[in-house]
């Protein structure tokens, strides 16, 4: 058994308006020092497989679903 | 006559209103055709209608693309040349299939838009606007969250050189401009097809604009189109 947490986010240079948003009310409510606030999702993925090809695995599951290449990057940890 | 089928996803809402549209407006054919269905050979053009397809969870149009009918649309646009148009949820399924290129993001103010807008026609030499002029500006209904459409520049630059922008969002006047763009779509783009011409995209709804009573008839003129390209070269 492995646990697969998994962080999806925007790409640099691609738009993120709940980001922006955040990062406005952030600064509306006195927290001045935050130069950026980038929004994303967080996936966890419980898995029979503790192989080595794991990681193979995994990356071909982000390329294919969990994220879109065109606006998006993922990493991930393995427990 | 032309035979359009219908696609219907879980979650698909527009699938009865483009159904009306084709049947009793335009005056062809068409049928539902269910996602777990793939025998889609039999038509001329498929549609992939608007709605909130598998809850539009992870992200719009992502769920979707995976369903049965889609490795047929595959082959129907990608091997058999044949027509398929994307309308709004339809338009983020593409994307998400790779049939077009780009992506969409939340609208720029995070917030559902729900209205008419216009949209200028950049290109009518295409099965989707041969019954318009170029410039030729559209009123049509918009209903989405995510509509933000985003591409590197490479896309953008090749999508410009090779005409395959179809739609511009711009104001009653044809001007195209920021004021004009009602979700932050770059380039002001509402609608692009594929470098060979045979599948098409939009966020708009042309379906929702086809009768006086809907408070505008031009989406007419997209159904139209395809009906006359279909006609003429198929």
């Amino acid at each position: 058994m492995a646990k697969v947490k998994i962080y999806v986010t925007l790409k640099d240079g691609v738009l993120d308006p709940q980001g922006k948003t955040v990062q406005f009310a952030l600064d509306k409510m006195g927290y001045k020092n935050i130069d950026s606030v980038k929004m994303g999702k967080y996936i966890e993925i419980d898995t029979k497989n503790d192989g080595k090809d794991l990681k193979k695995e995994i990356d071909e599951i982000c390329d294919k679903l969990l994220a879109n290449p065109n606006i998006e990057k993922y990493t991930f940890t393995i427990e | 006559m032309v035979k359009f089928g219908v696609v219907v996803f879980p979650g698909s809402n527009c699938d009865k209103d483009c159904l009306w549209a084709i049947k009793d407006i335009t005056g062809e054919k068409a049928d539902f055709v269910w996602h777990e269905s793939k025998d889609i050979m039999k038509y001329d053009v498929i549609v992939l209608p608007g709605g909130f397809s598998y809850g539009d969870y992870l992200r719009t149009g992502a769920i979707a693309r995976f369903s049965k009918v889609m490795y047929a649309v595959q082959k129907f646009a990608v091997k058999k040349n044949k027509m398929v148009v994307g309308i709004c949820n339809g338009f983020q399924i593409l994307l998400e299939a790779g049939l077009l290129p780009g992506a969409m993001l939340v609208n720029k103010n995070l917030k559902f838009i729900s209205k008419f807008i216009h949209l200028s026609v950049e290109n009518n030499k295409t099965a989707y606007t041969n019954k318009c002029v170029k410039g030729q500006v559209l009123r049509v209904p918009i209903a989405h969250g995510e509509g933000n459409y985003f591409c590197d520049e490479k896309t953008l630059n090749s999508l410009i050189e090779n005409d395959q922008v179809v739609f511009r969002y711009c104001d009653g006047q044809g001007k195209i401009n920021v004021d004009s763009n009602p979700n932050g779509s770059l380039y002001n783009i509402a609608g692009i097809m594929n470098k060979k011409g045979n599948v098409m995209g939009m966020m708009p709804h042309p379906e929702r604009a086809m009768s006086a009573r809907l408070g505008s008839v031009d989406g007419n003129l997209v159904f139209q189109s395809i009906v006359n390209h279909v006609k003429k070269y198929l």
